[in-house]
């Protein structure tokens, strides 16, 4: 049970909601854009955020990264007409796991306290990461857009 | 307002990807559980679903049961007609070589047509919302784009993206929209009436191994028949091993030819799509276009395309829908995608 993110579902409303979008200077890829979106500036450092994407970035590199490992587990797959993935996960699937686990713990530590709520992107179709703006209860006013 | 438009999206309805949504309060759990709908139910490009969403085929399924059935006709034929006169005459390697040929050709095809190919989700209503205002935002400036693309730079490559009017994004790069299936598929090779599936990102490699080992088939039991017409010392020719002859022949070109080709597009690195537009080559009036995704080098091509992890499906079809609590706002658009806890949806 998380309190403060519990609290911000229930309790608070959607103030305005910002999408980064996908980078896609290395090629197809999944990463995304580390520029600092202007609707986040009263919320949260800059630092913060590009640490959080930047993060996200090199675990899904991980998860799409061509090595010794992937080669071994498709060879594996072959041999076995795919049937071992009814036993077994594929590498990129305990990485997503991972950056389930990632986005969760930002969340709670740092987003949620700020009023604010990452998306996974996975639930996006890993073409964004949404990051939902609640309105500030704090001291009674609106903030964002 | 725009808070109005916001308020369509509920709380509750993000998360974790995995974790099922509460039930609403009062509501009778067992109810619930037995009701509760998943999301391929209410997918909005052209698919059908079988097995609770376990698989999954284009609503027009060309002639994947003609496929499917000259395979596995001609190989029974093959079998059972030609097979007892070799094993004595030649080896009784040959019913071995051709039954894990044929077991091979089958799963492949299956794993090719019941596959998610690479389907990208439709945008949500917010994210629609906010790429259009990026559009007008960009539009009023003094520099004005064509409309509806933008332009990318991929390893010193500039690359068009399109908007995509049916799923409201801008299309990732190599996708493309296929309007059989009414969805957008990442790599877009193409759409396979012999599978009944396009082909893409998540289901080429099998496609290939589809193609391929149907060749080295249909290679082996043309070559087979060939013998035993030769071997035979009575002059009657069956007429079963004369069709299989007629079919193997006719195939034996046809499919060897196609897989020729995408043993060329995965040594470049390229699909079908871009070849046929002629995206890299120059054709369209740019010069010095170079495949960007390319590694310039056959070997890396090759596992880039056949032995990459597969990625997962990205339209989680056997999740459930989002519950809903509050009651629903407008919903103009009934091609909004299923990620949004739309409450019509919801059964109660």
């Amino acid at each position: 049970v998380r309190p403060s993110l519990q609290d911000l579902r229930q309790q608070a409303s959607i103030a305005a909601k910002v999408f980064v979008q996908r980078d896609y200077t290395t090629g197809t890829i999944c990463q995304f854009q580390t520029k600092f979106p202007s609707e986040l500036e009263t919320r949260i450092d800059k630092q913060q955020f590009e640490e959080t994407i930047r993060t996200l970035n090199n675990l899904y590199a991980e998860a799409e990264k061509l090595g010794g490992r992937s080669y071994l587990e498709g060879c594996l797959a072959c041999v076995t007409a795919y049937t071992i993935f009814l036993c077994m996960e594929t590498h990129y699937e305990k990485v997503l796991k991972k950056i389930a686990k990632y986005i969760q713990e930002q969340n709670d530590k740092i987003y949620a306290p700020r009023g604010l709520l990452l998306t996974d992107p996975i639930e996006r179709g890993l073409r964004v990461v949404e990051i939902t703006i609640f309105e500030d209860q704090s001291n009674g006013r609106i903030e964002g857009r | 307002m725009k808070n109005c438009e916001y308020r369509q999206i509920e709380p509750q309805g993000l998360g974790t990807p995995n974790a099922a949504p509460p039930p609403p309060a009062g509501a009778n759990d067992a109810d619930t559980r037995a009701k509760r709908r998943r999301k391929w139910e209410v997918f909005p490009g052209k698919n059908r679903f079988y097995c609770d969403g376990r698989i999954m085929v284009a609503r027009q399924s060309g002639v994947l049961p003609l496929t499917l059935g000259l395979i596995v006709l001609t190989s029974c034929l093959f079998f059972v007609f030609d097979c007892p006169f070799l094993v004595e005459h030649v080896t009784s390697c040959i019913p071995a070589i051709g039954g894990a040929l044929f077991a091979f050709v089958i799963i492949s095809l299956l794993q090719t047509s019941f596959r998610d190919p690479g389907i990208l989700p439709r945008a949500t209503a917010d994210e629609a919302a906010y790429t259009e205002k990026q559009i007008d935002d960009s539009a009023s400036s003094s520099y004005r784009p064509p409309p509806r693309t933008l332009e990318v730079i991929i390893n010193q490559q500039v690359v068009k993206l399109k908007y995509c009017f049916t799923c409201k994004m801008f299309r990732p790069p190599r996708t493309s929209h296929c309007s059989l299936c009414d969805n957008c598929v990442e790599r877009f090779d193409h759409h396979c009436p012999w599978v009944g599936n396009c082909v893409g990102k998540r289901n080429y490699r099998f496609f290939y191994a589809f193609i391929v080992s149907l060749s080295f088939l249909t290679a082996f039991i043309f070559g087979c028949v060939t013998t035993h017409l030769t071997l035979r010392t009575f002059p009657l020719t069956p007429s079963c091993t004369a069709l299989e002859l007629i079919v193997c022949f006719f195939s034996v070109w046809s499919i060897l030819g196609l897989s020729g080709f995408h043993t060329y597009l995965v040594a470049s690195n390229l699909t079908t799509n871009e070849d046929i537009k002629g995206s890299w080559s120059g054709n369209s009036g740019v010069q010095n276009t170079v495949n960007p995704y390319s590694y310039n080098n056959i070997f890396a091509n090759c596992c880039a395309v056949l032995c990459a992890p597969l990625p997962p499906s990205l339209i989680d079809r056997r999740g459930f829908l989002p519950t809903q609590e509050s009651p629903p706002a407008a919903q103009p658009q009934v091609e909004l995608p299923v990620f949004v806890g739309k409450s019509d949806l919801t059964v109660v």
